[in-house]
């Protein structure tokens, strides 16, 4: 199969986030930056379904678009496995995914590629938008699947499953199809030394990025209040309404 | 959180691409599959062998030898990245691979026969073997010159015979690199390496027991008793005690770049125990105290590394010289020790338990500090250097 | 100007985050000098009888598609339906849920119209032309203001984040068609099946609560595993002690040692909080503690800490999560 996966190159998320002075970022200095987790789930499925082909004609595009640094991770994609990466190249990722989703359909609808599959995270870790790939799959015109669990391919159909609050979905679509990887799916190998003196060899193709305007932008970036802690809701079970409310209302995690 | 490194020169900018990524690659294979079980074979005196095929399969062992051998073909600055990594972890796990790339798959590289190297090489570099280096004696350690076992040539082949010690995968080893006298017992030039495989009849190897150190490593004494080989078992190219240096020359260099790791991972553990752990009140990170610990650790580790990269370039561009790695070596193990040692005692009672780990690096560093060349040996090589007067 | 709100349901009956959807119409109706607020309901045929509860929360028009193939969530026709709407009528904002199922469907209407989205959404600000919404970014370590210019702004808002506001309306119904031929659809929903409560792994679980020696036996770690049944999406952790002590599996233990979660919610019950453990769950979103001792370390970390007797705290506190998720 000829499968293209799209990568984001992101902060690691372990960092801890100050803010730029323009206000409207985080700091990135002295950031780690690696693929965003969900888009390393996509990238090993690839791997494997090509892998489970065994051996026959497979070909896997790993795309990224972002500033120099973006081919790094897709030497690190490279050094996984995939055949040759493809860099759009722009100064600054915008924040919109329609922007991004336009380069991304304007790279791989065109004309002669012949994907069966284009696979990314089910979002990026910096963001956590979720609309790229949707999105990029809109303006290609492609089915699409997101937040896929679980998946099997057989003659040009797929079945997929999708975990929705408390129950599964299951999900049947056509290929070639655009599908977005949940985490758990497959988990990303390492590197093998060798691998990484591979991605040397292998191809990675620059070009500018053909951006949409974006309709969404950032206007502030903050850092929620510090955590405080020591907070006595009361004393013994007659407490315990207090801290429900608590938990759902202020909290917001029930 | 896990384990992020020292970079506070920000030397990771005078690294190459790849030479990053091997080390993240190998820092993520430390997390996932090491640290996990590295307290546990501790205390039970294990060496984690499971964890073989593992290290095989990501490249690590003989990294820095070429491809054709099945090996990943990397310089030397990304070999001892990888050395640094394993330590991060243990120095146990950084024994293994120390032993098995620069003493054994070195050896049969540098001195052994096309046939030797494509036989071995590949199966070493798989984890399919696993091998051993004996040159230690029970009574000679810093003077191998001075060994006493002995190969003796017959009409067939040749017959070992001797004792050796402190040899690190001894036990478990498929293949030993054994280091014996072909002459007279003064006749160090006819110090020869052979490649003997360990189920070679009268090839007996014991663990050494009761190590308070490196427990999670396997260390063994080697008996040889009238052990015979084939004629091609002997390393064609080695000749006199120079061969056998040659390879601690590059196990050293390893230790130089592994003791970083070891003190890299007590100063983390130390500045998050110091920000975490309240007292009085405060932090203990508060205090003056520890302020001036992690200062020092952070200061010496800082130097340490810009050693080592110097070093590794220097290796890489073919001009390190032997007293350099004996100057890298001597200042970073002892380096490595002060940190575990003030790591350790910054935490506390909690220090010295196994959840921690800069207990067991302390333990682990004090064979280092002895091991391939001694501190002191090496004092004296840098000394011998400076003056041309040598004093052992 | 008008609001549209494009409704949830699961299994014929409205999601909750339905309601929240309205109310957020609602709300940025009345601030861009008020309007009309639509309710998009597409479902199995007899669905529109739902239509009432959304004219409780200040629905003014409900939508409603019934069509036999759309019993179950269709992606392609849902998406082309609320396209078309938006198309049809000229609003200032449309609100989704972003639910599972609204963070499948916004984006594929907002790329079909090449809109602008805000996605996840957890507060908002709308005026004539500027929609300002709020937004966690690096996993909820930041927050971003997110700026939408121009009408429609599209907006998947998270749920549980405004709750809904009863503001009652005299709703109608408006009767419409699926803008695509379900048969047409090369994606479909072909099953949805209720997820046994499977064990979750204490990386990924959302929820995990913990229990330590305050609970003096193994067998009391019932309290702990009946109040992660209650959560729903909980996995169950110990500290070393008690997994020294064999209480619980070694695979259990969270800290120095074990495992090291973050997960949204931490619950520490009779945990006195060792530094060692705290190395193993300090980075979680919220914690909550319930402990005999006011003075322990893990009350200093909790968010929410209640001091007692947890043999009578937890039970009630399961019993309340119960409600409250009955509630949803």
């Amino acid at each position: 199969m000829k499968i293209a996966v799209c990568l984001k190159r992101v902060p690691d998320t372990e960092s801890r986030f100050t803010i730029a002075p323009d206000r409207v970022s985080v700091d990135t200095a002295g950031l780690k930056f690696d693929m965003s987790d969900f888009d390393g789930y996509a990238l090993e499925l690839a791997l494997r379904l090509n892998e489970q082909q065994g051996g026959g004609p497979g070909e896997i595009v790993v795309l990224s678009l972002g500033p120099e640094g973006t081919q790094e991770t897709l030497r690190k994609a490279l050094s996984m496995g995939a055949d040759r990466g493809i860099h759009l190249a722009c100064e600054v990722v915008p924040f919109d995914g329609l922007a991004i989703a336009e380069a991304l359909a304007a790279e791989l609808g065109a004309g002669g590629q012949n994907y069966d599959l284009i696979l990314m995270g089910r979002n990026a870790t910096d963001t956590g938008n979720a609309t790229v790939g949707p999105m990029t799959a809109a303006i290609l015109g492609w089915p699409c699947v997101t937040a896929v669990s679980w998946l099997e391919l057989k003659e040009g159909k797929g079945t997929a499953h999708r975990e929705l609050e408390g129950f599964t979905e299951t999900v049947e679509f056509r290929l070639p199809a655009l599908l977005t990887i949940d985490e758990g799916i497959a988990r990303p190998r390492l590197p093998s030394l060798k691998g990484i003196m591979a991605a040397k060899k292998k191809p990675v193709d620059s070009r500018p990025a053909a951006l949409g305007e974006p309709r969404v932008t950032v206007q502030a970036m903050e850092l929620p209040p510090e955590r405080t802690g020591g907070r006595i809701v009361g004393e013994g079970p007659e407490a315990v309404p207090e801290l429900a409310r608590l938990l759902r209302d202020e909290a917001k995690v029930l | 959180m896990s384990f992020e490194g020292v970079d506070f020169y920000r030397l990771d900018g005078l690294l190459s691409e790849e030479e990053r990524a091997v080390r993240d690659t190998v820092r993520a294979w430390v997390d996932e599959h090491l640290m996990p079980v590295i307290g546990d074979c501790y205390i039970e005196g294990r060496f984690p062998k499971e964890l073989i095929p593992g290290l095989a399969q990501l490249g690590v062992l003989g990294a820095n030898l070429p491809e054709e051998y099945g090996c990943a073909g990397l310089n030397n600055v990304a070999y001892g990245l990888i050395m640094q990594e394993l330590e991060r972890g243990d120095s146990g796990i950084r024994s293994f691979a120390s032993v098995q790339g620069a003493l054994v798959m070195y050896p049969i590289h540098a001195f052994g026969s096309d046939e030797q190297k494509k036989h071995w090489l590949p199966r070493l570099a798989g984890g399919l073997e696993v091998g051993c280096f004996g040159l230690t004696e029970p009574d000679y350690g810093s003077n191998p010159a001075g060994m006493i076992t002995t190969a003796r040539e017959t009409k067939d082949g040749w017959v070992l015979n001797g004792t050796k010690m402190w040899i690190t995968n001894g036990s478990q080893a498929t293949v030993a690199v054994i280091w014996a006298k072909t002459g007279a017992p003064d006749d160090v030039a006819s110090i020869r390496g052979f490649i003997v495989p360990t189920s070679t009849r009268g090839y007996a190897a014991k663990d050494q027991k009761g190590k308070l150190s490196l427990r999670a490593s396997d260390t063994s004494e080697i008996h040889l008793e009238d052990v015979r080989l084939p004629k091609d078992a002997i390393l064609p190219k080695t000749g006199g005690i120079k061969s056998p240096l040659s390879c601690l020359t590059q196990a050293r260099y390893g230790i130089a770049w592994g003791a970083i790791g070891a003190a890299m991972a007590c100063y983390d553990e130390a500045v998050r125990y110091a920000k975490d752990r309240v007292m009085f009140g405060k932090p203990i990170g508060a205090t003056q105290i520890q302020q001036v610990r992690l200062a020092e650790m952070l200061t010496e580790i800082t130097k340490a590394q810009c050693l080592v990269l110097q070093l590794g370039r220097l290796k890489d561009a073919g001009s390190m010289t032997p007293q350099q790695v004996s100057l890298a070596k001597r200042n970073n193990v002892n380096m490595a020790c002060e940190c575990a040692r003030e790591a350790r005692r910054l935490l506390g009672a909690n220090g010295i338990l196994v959840e921690y780990h800069s207990m067991r690096h302390l333990a682990n560093l004090e064979s280092v500090y002895t091991y391939e060349g001694t501190h002191d040996m090496h004092s004296l090589i840098l000394g011998e250097q400076i003056t041309g007067l040598a004093a052992f | 100007m008008n609001c549209l709100a494009v409704a949830e349901l699961r299994n014929g009956a409205l999601r909750k985050v339905s309601f929240e959807v309205v109310t957020a119409a609602r709300r940025a109706a009345n601030a861009a000098g008020g309007g009309e607020v639509h309710a998009l309901l597409i479902g199995g045929p007899g669905i529109g009888g739902r239509a009432t509860e959304l004219g409780r929360y200040g629905a003014d028009v409900v939508a409603v598609v019934e069509h036999p193939a759309l019993e179950r969530y269709n992606p392609e026709v849902f998406a082309a339906t609320a396209a078309a709407y938006l198309r049809a009528h000229p609003f200032r904002c449309g609100f989704f849920p972003a639910s599972a199922q609204g963070r499948d469907l916004a984006p594929r209407v907002a790329g079909a119209l090449r809109l602008g989205l805000a996605a996840d959404v957890v507060d908002f600000e709308v005026s004539a032309d500027v929609l300002l919404a709020r937004h966690p970014v690096y996993i909820g370590k930041a927050m971003a203001t997110l700026r939408l210019a121009g009408s429609p702004a599209l907006v998947s808002l998270r749920p549980g984040a405004i709750g809904p506001v009863e503001a009652p309306a005299a709703m109608r119904v408006e009767r419409t068609e699926p803008a695509l031929d379900p048969g047409a659809a090369r994606v479909a929903v072909t099953d949805l099946a209720e997820r046994a409560a499977a064990k979750l792994d204490l990386g990924e679980a959302p929820i995990i609560v913990s229990g330590g020696r305050g609970l003096k036996a193994a067998a009391n770690f019932r309290l702990v595993e009946e109040l992660a049944a209650a959560f729903g999406n909980a996995a169950v952790g110990a500290t070393r002690a008690v997994t020294d002590d064999g209480w619980r599996p070694a695979t259990d233990q969270i800290g120095q040692t074990g495992r090291l979660v973050s997960p949204q919610l931490y619950v520490a019950v009779g945990i006195s909080g060792a530094i060692q453990h705290l190395a193993g769950m300090r980075t979680s979103k919220v914690i909550v503690a319930i402990n005999r001792d006011k003075d322990a370390p893990i009350m200093k970390l909790a968010d929410y800490a209640i001091v007692g007797d947890l043999f009578e705290i937890v039970p009630r506190l399961t019993e309340e999560i119960r409600k409250v998720r009955a509630g949803q």
